[in-house]
C-alpha cells in the first residue's frame, strides 16, 4: 500500500529552483532515507510534504489524499508528524508538556469542559499524562518529565523531539537529521530506538540524514538528492557504489579515480 | 506520591478559599460601617484594583501566554462599558426585570440580576469584536500586530466619540452604581479562575505552544489561527467584563477613559508582573494601582516616579517580577516542606492543581 506518493514536485524561491521534478513513493512500513549534500533541498522537501511550503508544481498525495491547500496542522491530522533539523521544542515548557501538546489533536474534552473542570476534563487530562509518559519511557526520558525542555542536553532534546512527533500518533514519521550532533554511541542507540518504534507502532518512516553509517545501516531504500534533483534511488548497496552519488558527495576526480 | 501531591493541592485550595473569604469579609467590614473605617477613596481604589486585576490577567492570556502582542485592550473595555451602560441606562434592564418578575426595582436582587445581564452582554459583545478583529489581525506578527491592535483600540474609541446616542465626547454620566464590592470581588475571582483553568488545560497548552514555537505547534497539529483567535476573544471577553463593572461603579464613562494610555497601563502591569504568570499580573496590578493612588498628590512628579520605577525594574528584572512562575500556597508548602518534592507548586502542573 502506498503511503506517500510525490509526483513532479517542484519548488522555486524567486529564480532559485530549490527542488525540481522530484518523484518519491513510499509504501506502508518502509524505512526510507533521503540523503544529499548540504543545500540539496532535503529540508525543503520536508517542508513541502508537511504543508509548511506550498509546491510550485507537482503533487503530494498522502494516504490517497492530495495535500495541496492543506495547512500543516491539517496534514498532521491526516497522520504525518516530523522533527526539525534545528530542534524546535517548546523551550520553556516541561518535557511532559511538550509531549502532551502533540497529543492535543486526540483530546476529546472541549474548552467549556476544561474551564468548568468537568469529569471529561479530568479523565482526558489523566489519559494524556499517561500516554505522554509512555512515549517518554520509550526514549528513556520519563525521569526528566518535569525538567524544562531547554535545559536538557542536546541528545535528549533530539530524543524528546522524536517522542513528541510520535505522540501525535502519525502513520508517517519524517525525521530531519535525527542524529545530528550525536556521538557514535548515541547514534547507535538512536538507530535501535527508531527500529523498535517502527515495529511497535507499525510506522512508515522517511529519514533525512548526513551520517552515512546510520542511513546505510537502518534504511531499506535511499533517495539521493543533489541541487534539488533526484540523482539516484535504490538499496543502500547500490547507492554506495553509484558513481553519481560518489561524485555528488566527494567530487568528480575521486569518482573517476 | 501522586496522592501526596493531591492532598497538598486540596490543602492549598482550602487555604486559598479561606484567604479569599477573609479578604472579602475584611474589606466589607472596613468599608461598610457608618461611617466606614476606610474612606470612600480607599474603597474606590480597591474596586479599581479588582478591575485592573481582571484587565491584567486577561491581557496576559493574549500577550504572555499566547505570545500575541496586543496593545488595544482598552478598546474591548470600552465595548463592554458602553454596551452594558446602554442596557442599564437606555434599555432599562433593571426596571424590566423588576416589572417581569415583580421584584422591587431598587432592591438588591433586581439590581444585581440587571447588572449581571448587562455585564454579560457587554462582555459577549467585546468577545465578538475580538473575533471579528482577531481574524484578520492575528495573521500579523510582533510589532505589526501591536500597531494593528493599537489602531483597533483607537477606532473603537473614535466610534463611540461620534455616536450621539451614547453621549459623544461627553460620554455617559449618571450611570446607576450597580456594582458593589461583593459583585466586583466575586467576578474578579471567577475571571481569574476561568483563565487559570483554561491555561491549565490542553487548550491552554495549545496557546502556549504558539508562543513557544509557532511552526512546531502548527506541524504538531495545533490549529494556530483558531487558538490565537480563541485566546484573543477570551481576553476580550474579560476586558469587556471589566469595562462593564467600571461603568457601573464610577458613574461616568467617556471615550477618553479608554484611550491608548489605559491600554498601556494594563500592558505595563502584564510586563511588570511577568509575561506568562497570572499571579505576577495580580501582584503587579495591586502594586501599580496602589502606587498610582499613593502618588496622586504629587501630580506632575507622579508620572516621573512611575516611569523611573518601571525602568529600574526592567533593568534589574527584565522577565518581570514573577517571570513565568506561579505563586500559590502549594509553593509555600514546597518551600518550607520536605525537600523530596520536585517543587510541584512552582510549575503549572496541569490537571492536578484543582
Amino acid at each position: 500500500m502506498t503511503v506517500l506518493k510525490v509526483t513532479n514536485l517542484t519548488k522555486t524561491f524567486g529564480g532559485l529552483k530549490a527542488v525540481s521534478d522530484v518523484n518519491i513513493e513510499i509504501n506502508q512500513g518502509e524505512l526510507v532515507g533521503l540523503i544529499g549534500p548540504n543545500g540539496a533541498g532535503k529540508t525543503t522537501i520536508f517542508n513541502l510534504l508537511t504543508g509548511v511550503y506550498e509546491p510550485t508544481v507537482g503533487e503530494v498525495v498522502f494516504l490517497g489524499k492530495n495535500t495541496r491547500n492543506l495547512k500543516p496542522y491539517e496534514v498532521n491530522h491526516l497522520g504525518m508528524a516530523r522533527t526539525f533539523q534545528n530542534i524546535r521544542l517548546f523551550n520553556d515548557l516541561t518535557v511532559l508538556d511538550n509531549v502532551k501538546i502533540a497529543y492535543h489533536s486526540h483530546a476529546k474534552h472541549g474548552v467549556v469542559s476544561s474551564i468548568l473542570r468537568l469529569p471529561s476534563f479530568v479523565k482526558g487530562e489523566e489519559e494524556m499524562i499517561h500516554k505522554a509518559i509512555d512515549f517518554l519511557k520509550i526514549f528513556k526520558l520519563e525521569n526528566k518529565k518535569d525538567e524544562i525542555a531547554k535545559n536538557l542536553p542536546y541528545g535528549e532534546q533530539r530524543r524528546l523531539e522524536i517522542a513528541r512527533a510520535l505522540a501525535a500518533q502519525p502513520k508517517l514519521l519524517l525525521l530531519d537529521e535525527p542524529a545530528a550532533g550525536m556521538n557514535p554511541n548515541e547514534t547507535k542507540e538512536l538507530m535501535e530506538m527508531i527500529r523498535w518504534v517502527r515495529e511497535k507502532f507499525n510506522l512508515t518512516i522517511l529519514l533525512i540524514e548526513h551520517d552515512m553509517s546510520l542511513v546505510m545501516g537502518v534504511c531499506e531504500r535511499i533517495y539521493v538528492l543533489d541541487y534539488g534533483q533526484l540523482i539516484a534511488h535504490g538499496k543502500p548497496e547500490e547507492i554506495k557504489n553509484n558513481p553519481k552519488v560518489i561524485e555528488a558527495y566527494l567530487g568528480e576526480e575521486v569518482a573517476h579515480a | 506520591m501522586i496522592w501526596m501531591q493531591q492532598k497538598k493541592n486540596y490543602l492549598s485550595m482550602i487555604l486559598t478559599i479561606a484567604a479569599l473569604v477573609s479578604i472579602w469579609a475584611l474589606v466589607d467590614y472596613l468599608t461598610s460601617g457608618r461611617p466606614p473605617i476606610l474612606s470612600g477613596y480607599y474603597k474606590l481604589n480597591i474596586i479599581l484594583l479588582c478591575i485592573n486585576i481582571i484587565l491584567a490577567v486577561s491581557l496576559n492570556l493574549i500577550n504572555g501566554f499566547t505570545g500575541q502582542f496586543s496593545i488595544g485592550h482598552a478598546g474591548f473595555m470600552a465595548v463592554g462599558a458602553y454596551l452594558s451602560a446602554v442596557f442599564t441606562q437606555k434599555i432599562m434592564i433593571v426596571e424590566t426585570i423588576a416589572a417581569v418578575t415583580g421584584l422591587d426595582p431598587t432592591g438588591d436582587v433586581a439590581r444585581t440580576a440587571g447588572l449581571l445581564i448587562a455585564v454579560f452582554i457587554g462582555a459577549m459583545a467585546a468577545a465578538v469584536v475580538g473575533v471579528v478583529i482577531g481574524m484578520p489581525t492575528l495573521r500579523l506578527r510582533g510589532d505589526y500586530l501591536a500597531i494593528a491592535t493599537l489602531g483597533m483600540g483607537e477606532i473603537i474609541r473614535g466610534l463611540v466619540l461620534n455616536i450621539e446616542y451614547v453621549g459623544g465626547a461627553a460620554g455617559m454620566s449618571g450611570i446607576t452604581q450597580l456594582s458593589s464590592w461583593t459583585t466586583v470581588f466575586i467576578l474578579t475571582i471567577i475571571s481569574v479562575v476561568v483563565i487559570k483553568n483554561f491555561i491549565n488545560s490542553t487548550h491552554g497548552r495549545a496557546c502556549i505552544s504558539i508562543r513557544e514555537n509557532e511552526i512546531a505547534a502548527e506541524t504538531m497539529g495545533i490549529n494556530t489561527t483558531k487558538y490565537k483567535v480563541l485566546a484573543f476573544s477570551i481576553g476580550a471577553f474579560f476586558a469587556g467584563l471589566a469595562g462593564a463593572l467600571h461603568a457601573h461603579y464610577f458613574y461616568t464613562i467617556q471615550p477618553g477613559t479608554f484611550n491608548f494610555l489605559k491600554s498601556f497601563d494594563i500592558l505595563v502591569m502584564v510586563v511588570l508582573g511577568g509575561m506568562g504568570s497570572l499571579t505576577g499580573s495580580i501582584i503587579a496590578a495591586i502594586l501599580l494601582t496602589f502606587l498610582s493612588a499613593a502618588l496622586q498628590d504629587l501630580a506632575a512628579l507622579r508620572m516621573v516616579i512611575y516611569a523611573l520605577l518601571l525602568i529600574l525594574i526592567m533593568i534589574f528584572r527584565p522577565q518581570g517580577l514573577m517571570g513565568n512562575k506561579e505563586l500559590s500556597f502549594a509553593t509555600f508548602g514546597s518551600l518550607f516542606g520536605k525537600k523530596s518534592s520536585t517543587g510541584g507548586g512552582e510549575q503549572r502542573d496541569g490537571s492536578q492543581s484543582n
